[in-house]
């Protein structure tokens, strides 16, 4: 029973790892109608900035104190994603402003090859280190209740806080803020919102630097715990059954879908994996959303497509 | 010639439909004989192209059945409809926009095309005749309609009196026995909406076909109808020849308001 | 001046409808085909051959698969490459299996395989579209992926995981030699492109666009969505399968999994998008820019930083590969999204009226 409790959790940490990555789409696809297959080449790009320069500020500035560099990364390695965000926007988005899913989502994958070219030139193509203090021992909890307690690691439940904190501050932004709400209006419909005098392109432009914040904070996370390595561009597939299952547009349906896919694939892992010959994760996952597709087309939480003819 | 008015053909009884809270329908009933011109009229919004896709099975009411020659559904499956041989255009045009006109109006010959996979790859004998028999019949549909001139233009370049031509072309390709025409004179000038006028009586003359209309423009029903249904709020107020509709006070308080 | 149709009347309906009515059209296929099967050959040497015309005829096939599912059908797809898998070690095990199979006919089966494997990840169509349908197809790729890793019988039991083919002939010509390599992938590639025209131009074809264009209108008009859908998979897949035969069998010789990656898919789209979508010249087009770019830019580059004194590592050019053709794509998308095939027909309209300007 512990053992089960342990693998539950593990998927549950997992699962809100995967939840930051799904976040980012979710965010530009109801901001701009755009899929954004780029977002994976985002989380690398943004965790090898931020390895690189953790490392290179102590040796430029001399500072020793790992929190202040890595604060300080942190901040550059923002910085370097609004440019990013900026570029996408001014570059290829503005040009690209009536053409079908299709044409966008291409671009976007044209996108992906040019930042992963881009980022292993400008910050090396080793395997970096993030290291951002977080502890890696496991704590034993509830061994009052189990024998032998649950292990949970530490570094996880922090992981999973953070992201919490980052998904609670997202909510307050888009339903609070005069910003949010013009988001969201720009979501609904491009051209009423032009006409009541929204900016498409500055909305694009915070949509994308948010996007961007968010590749950060997952790239953060997921290079300390990975270490920063060119396999992160494959961590935007492994979020997209998260989006499927929760709805391309939901906010919410991006945690609970990445709840639902972290622990699905960690419970198939452990317990259906051996049976087979190991290493269904990933397709599982995807079988799983596809299952998912057949009885609710629209995922849990997105918004059900009415044609009217 | 005075034509023939035959039986009840479809009869549509107690249709209800919802959309979540929205009522669109509520307990129509009402039939068609076979061979007459029947036009739909009413306020806009007052649920007449929603009636027109419950008979073609786009919609599923949520109360009433529709009976077709005797045989009665409780909802009808699109394909089914078309293979009764029951066709439609659309109000707002619901065209091939990657095709030409030809392709377009070849489309509606699709149920009738029997040749498999194989013999439309390699494109020899009865794959190659089918294909040419149903050219010369589309041909004639376009001689009719008068767009030989458009026959390979691509349908989203062409101007919208003429899609809504094209759009009749494919509904006429089924050669169907009931014609459902969905605003067909829209956005018309008036030699436009003569020359539809006129395709629609040739139709109805020439093939017998019964014609379903919905329309805004009075004179037109008034002119070319035989019977005339008037929905308002989802509700029928009024169903009979032009002359009593014209007349019935819940009609004319319907279109013009009624002074307080 | 050349390239006018006056005087070129036709007087019955099938000569309207051919696959060339223009005379001059006639004349350049006939030109082509001249040259792809006997001038080519005797000018080019071994390195062009394995490195651009092979890979060109084959993915040309592969990506002519791909268009009709994406292109004229509009159910866009991202698991080409499972296809592609499944259609070569469906070839292979019936190769292997049955000693005294011939090739042409594994290939076929290989095909067959892939098309029962298509019209099953094909079912998902039936509910979703676009963006979903999209990732529905990565379910596909992805369990191939597994499929031909994890489950030892599809390898004929091979230890390695990778497998390999050899003694090709067909008709006792053995397909040894570069050469014999590209003209008989060459045949296959222009029998099927035939029949794959002769299917996008007759009520099949018109199916599939009427599905892609409007769905809820072509279900009125009594194409069955079901029917219209599924087939699209099954020939698109059917052809893929195939060309991932001959990709496994003629072009890698010896072959794993990983050959038919993600990677693969998305180079297949990327093929589709840029060659032009809903065109079987689309295909031709898209296909030589994706093969020929990479080693364009492998001789390019060098001789670039060559010019200023610097050198480029192997890291580096490929990353600086990366970068281009993400570039390219992207550029390309925003100048021309119907793809070259759109800037060829613009460019034959032109043409028509030279040297008038318009």
């Amino acid at each position: 029973m512990a053992f089960f409790l342990e693998t539950l959790m593990g998927g549950l940490m997992a699962g809100m790892l995967y939840s930051l990555v799904a976040l980012g789409f979710v965010l530009i696809f109801k901001a701009s109608g755009v899929f954004n297959f780029a977002q994976g080449a985002m989380v690398l790009f943004a965790a090898l900035a931020m390895a690189r320069f953790a490392e290179w500020i102590p040796a430029w500035l001399g500072i020793d104190n790992m929190i202040v560099a890595n604060v300080l990364a942190f901040m550059v390695a923002g910085v370097i994603m609004f440019v990013v965000a900026w570029c996408i926007e001014r570059l290829v988005l503005s040009h690209l402003v009536n053409q079908e899913g299709t044409t966008l989502l291409m671009a976007t994958l044209g996108i992906t090859y040019f930042m992963e070219g881009l980022g292993q030139s400008l910050f090396g193509n080793d395997i970096y280190q993030i290291n951002i203090g977080m502890p890696k021992d496991p704590i034993l909890a509830f061994d009052s209740v189990f024998e032998g307690g649950v292990l949970i690691n530490k570094e996880d439940l922090i992981a999973a806080l953070i992201a919490a904190l980052l998904v609670a501050a997202l909510s307050i932004f888009f339903q609070k803020t005069s910003t949010g709400r013009a988001l969201r209006a720009v979501a609904d419909d491009h051209q009423a919102a032009q006409s009541i005098g929204i900016p498409l392109n500055r909305i694009w432009v915070i949509v994308w630097c948010v996007a961007g914040l968010v590749a950060l904070v997952a790239g953060m996370i997921w290079g300390s715990k990975l270490g920063v390595q060119f396999t992160l561009t494959t961590v935007a597939l492994r979020a997209l059954p998260v989006i499927i299952l929760g709805g391309l547009t939901s906010v919410p349906g991006a945690i609970i879908g990445g709840l639902i896919i972290g622990v699905g694939e960690k419970l198939s892992e452990v317990y259906i994996g051996p049976l087979v010959g190991g290493g269904i994760e990933i397709w599982f996952s995807y079988v799983l959303a596809l299952v998912f597709l057949l009885f609710r087309p629209q995922g849990l939480f997105g918004e059900k497509i009415i044609d009217r003819v | 010639m005075k034509k023939q008015i035959g039986d009840v053909i479809l009869d549509v009884s107690n249709i209800s439909l919802r959309f979540g809270g929205v009522k669109a329908l509520t307990d129509i009933s009402f039939n068609v004989r076979e061979h007459e011109i029947r036009a739909i009229i009413g306020p806009n919004g007052a649920g007449k192209s929603s009636m027109l896709n419950c008979i073609n099975g786009v919609y599923t009411p949520s109360e009433g059945s529709i009976t077709f020659r005797g045989q009665t559904f409780d909802h009808m499956d699109s394909h089914q409809v078309a293979t009764m041989g029951i066709a439609r255009t659309f109000q707002n045009l619901a065209l091939f926009k990657g095709m030409s006109v030809l392709d377009n109006i070849m489309t509606g010959r699709n149920l009738r095309m029997k040749s498999n996979l194989l013999l439309q790859a390699l494109r020899i004998g009865p794959a190659e005749r089918e294909e040419m028999m149903h050219r010369e019949r589309v041909e004639q549909i376009i001689d009719f309609l008068e767009i030989q001139a458009y026959r390979k233009t691509p349908v989203g370049q062409l101007p919208y009196g003429l899609q809504k031509r094209v759009d009749l072309g494919r509904a006429l390709a089924l050669e169907p026995q009931v014609l459902l025409l969905d605003e067909p004179m829209a956005g018309m000038n008036v030699e436009e909406k003569q020359d539809m006028c006129r395709f629609i009586l040739d139709v109805n003359d020439e093939f017998g076909t019964t014609i379903v209309l919905i329309e805004h423009d009075m004179g037109v029903v008034m002119d070319i109808s035989d019977r005339v249904v008037v929905l308002d709020y989802g509700k029928k107020i009024g169903d009979g020849t032009p002359d009593e509709v014209r007349n019935n006070p819940e009609v004319i308080s319907a279109y013009l308001g009624t002074s307080h | 001046m050349f390239y006018r149709e006056n005087g070129q009347f036709k007087t019955t309906y099938q000569a309207d409808q051919q696959i060339f009515p223009i005379r001059q059209d006639r004349l350049a296929i006939g030109l082509i085909l001249v040259l792809a099967f006997f001038v080519v050959p005797s000018l080019a040497d071994d390195y062009f051959f394995r490195a651009i015309l092979i890979p060109f005829t084959i993915m040309s096939l592969a990506a002519l698969g791909v268009n009709i599912l994406v292109g004229y059908c509009g159910q866009i797809s991202l698991g080409s490459g499972a296809f592609m898998a499944v259609g070569a070690y469906g070839a292979y095990n019936f190769f292997v299996r049955f000693p005294d199979m011939p090739l042409v006919p594994a290939l076929l089966l290989g095909g067959l395989c892939a098309t029962f494997f298509g019209i099953l990840f094909g079912l998902p169509s039936l509910r979703v579209r676009g963006l979903y349908l999209a990732v529905a197809t990565l379910a596909a790729q992805f369990f191939s992926d597994w499929m031909f890793l994890r489950i030892k019988w599809l390898l004929n039991d091979s230890d390695s995981g990778s497998v390999s083919v050899s003694g090709l002939q067909v008709f006792g010509i053995p397909i040894e030699s570069a050469l014999s390599k590209y003209l008989f992938c060459l045949s296959v590639l222009v029998v099927m492109a035939l029949l794959a025209k002769n299917l996008v131009r007759s009520a099949i074809g018109r199916e599939w666009m009427a599905m892609r264009d409007m769905d809820v209108a072509a279900a009125v008009i009594g194409i069955r969505p079901m029917y219209a859908k599924l087939s699209a998979f099954a020939v698109s897949s059917f052809i893929i399968g195939v060309a991932g035969a001959l990709w496994a069998f003629i072009y890698l010789g010896s072959w794993e999994p990983a050959a038919f990656s993600v990677e693969v898919s998305f180079r297949l789209l990327f093929m589709v998008i840029i060659g032009g979508l809903g065109s079987i010249m689309g295909a031709f087009f898209g296909a030589a820019f994706i093969v020929v770019t990479p080693i364009a830019l492998n001789l390019f580059l060098p001789a670039l930083f060559g010019l200023f004194g610097l050198q480029i590592s192997t890291a580096g050019l490929s990353h600086a590969e990366l970068m281009i053709f993400g570039g390219l794509i992207v550029w390309f998308l925003i100048v021309e999204p119907h793809g070259l095939a759109k800037l060829w027909s613009v460019a034959k309209q032109k043409l028509r009226i030279w040297p008038f300007p318009h």
